[in-house]
């Protein structure tokens, strides 16, 4: 075989090879992007996806769900690949057993919805304009409270997680947020 | 001996008497005359009307009424939904009615700095409606100074 013949098959094979590399790397990184994985550990199957099921991204009229990784893990594959390696973090507390109990995971609320919020902040709420685009909102067939606020907020700069927060979960306790509306002891 | 016999027997008759099993053939059950095999038909289910004008009162103590939805809005101690609206500090910037002053006292008539825990489920007394017919014949009517 001459030389040149040689080469071409390397690259053919390598090419082959890379394929199927990508395939099952792409495969397995898809899997890890689903509700079924996502609650496979207690953690999240007792705790946040208890209460996911009692909001309007789980039931709605239409039908249209809004699962696990379509809020939390980004669509777009450099943002999710930094996700995804962010994530590795969790494995890591996930066999520590940081949030393993009920009170261990309440205990750890407020700063866990932190990250969320800080995320979805910095980035513009990007995973809820996924689906819910400010420009082709129709305000005449919103109630009065919404298009109030979506104007104002809209005009102020502010981003769907400033005023949506606790949509899909239980809120943490709140106090350092807003005093005003939680319940103080005296 | 015989007397205490005998006064169980009447206490235990007392109580079987007047247990419901006695009078078990003259109670209508809520399913009304159905027997156990018949399906009850299901009320039609009442949409809460979406977005409102706040509605006026019709006498003087009565709590206001929720002119919008209030689906999935969580009252826990760890928050509350409606104040993040409707609390002192919020109502001006949500355009909100602001909660009465009276929330702010607690049971010995003491004023607190925040919503007084007495007053803190705004559901107890404040609720959204659905457009539908009474239920039952009504001819209450609100004072002449209340008309509207």
């Amino acid at each position: 075989m001459s030389k040149k013949k040689i080469s071409l098959s390397v690259l053919i094979i390598g090419f082959i090879i890379g394929i199927v590399f990508w395939g099952a790397f792409n495969w397995t990184l898809e899997l890890t992007n689903t509700e079924e994985f996502c609650i496979s550990c207690h953690e999240m199957r007792d705790n946040v996806y208890v209460e996911y099921q009692d909001t309007i991204h789980y039931a709605n009229r239409t039908g249209v769900r809004a699962t696990c990784p379509d809020c939390h893990v980004p669509k777009e594959w450099v943002y999710k690949i930094q996700r995804k390696i962010q994530a590795s973090n969790e494995l890591y507390h996930k066999a520590l057993g940081t949030i393993n109990t009920r009170e261990k995971f309440e205990a750890k609320r407020l700063e866990l919805a932190r990250h969320e919020w800080d995320r979805m902040k910095a980035n513009d709420s990007r995973e809820c304009r996924n689906c819910h685009n400010y420009d082709d909102m129709d305000y005449p067939s919103q109630g009065r409270r919404a298009v109030d606020n979506h104007v104002k907020g809209f005009a102020n700069g502010e981003t769907c997680i400033d005023c949506h927060k606790g949509v899909a979960h239980e809120l943490p306790d709140m106090i350092e947020d807003d005093s005003s509306a939680v319940l103080l002891k005296h | 001996m015989k007397k205490i016999i005998f006064m169980s027997m009447a206490i235990s008759a007392g109580i079987f008497g007047l247990s419901p099993y006695a009078v078990a053939e003259h109670v209508q059950s809520l399913r009304g005359e159905l027997t156990l095999e018949e399906d009850s038909v299901a009320p039609t289910l009442k949409q809460y009307q979406k977005d409102e004008a706040p509605m006026q009162r019709d006498y003087l103590q009565q709590p206001p009424l929720i002119p919008h939805k209030i689906a999935e809005y969580r009252i826990t101690i760890k928050h509350n939904k409606c104040l993040s609206c409707h609390s002192w500090t919020n109502y001006k910037a949500r355009g909100a009615t602001k909660i009465s002053q009276t929330h702010f006292e607690n049971r010995d008539g003491a004023v607190m700095s925040n919503v007084s825990a007495l007053r803190y489920f705004c559901t107890q007394c404040h609720v959204p409606q659905v457009k539908a017919p009474p239920l039952v014949e009504n001819e209450f009517e609100p004072v002449d100074s209340m008309r509207h």
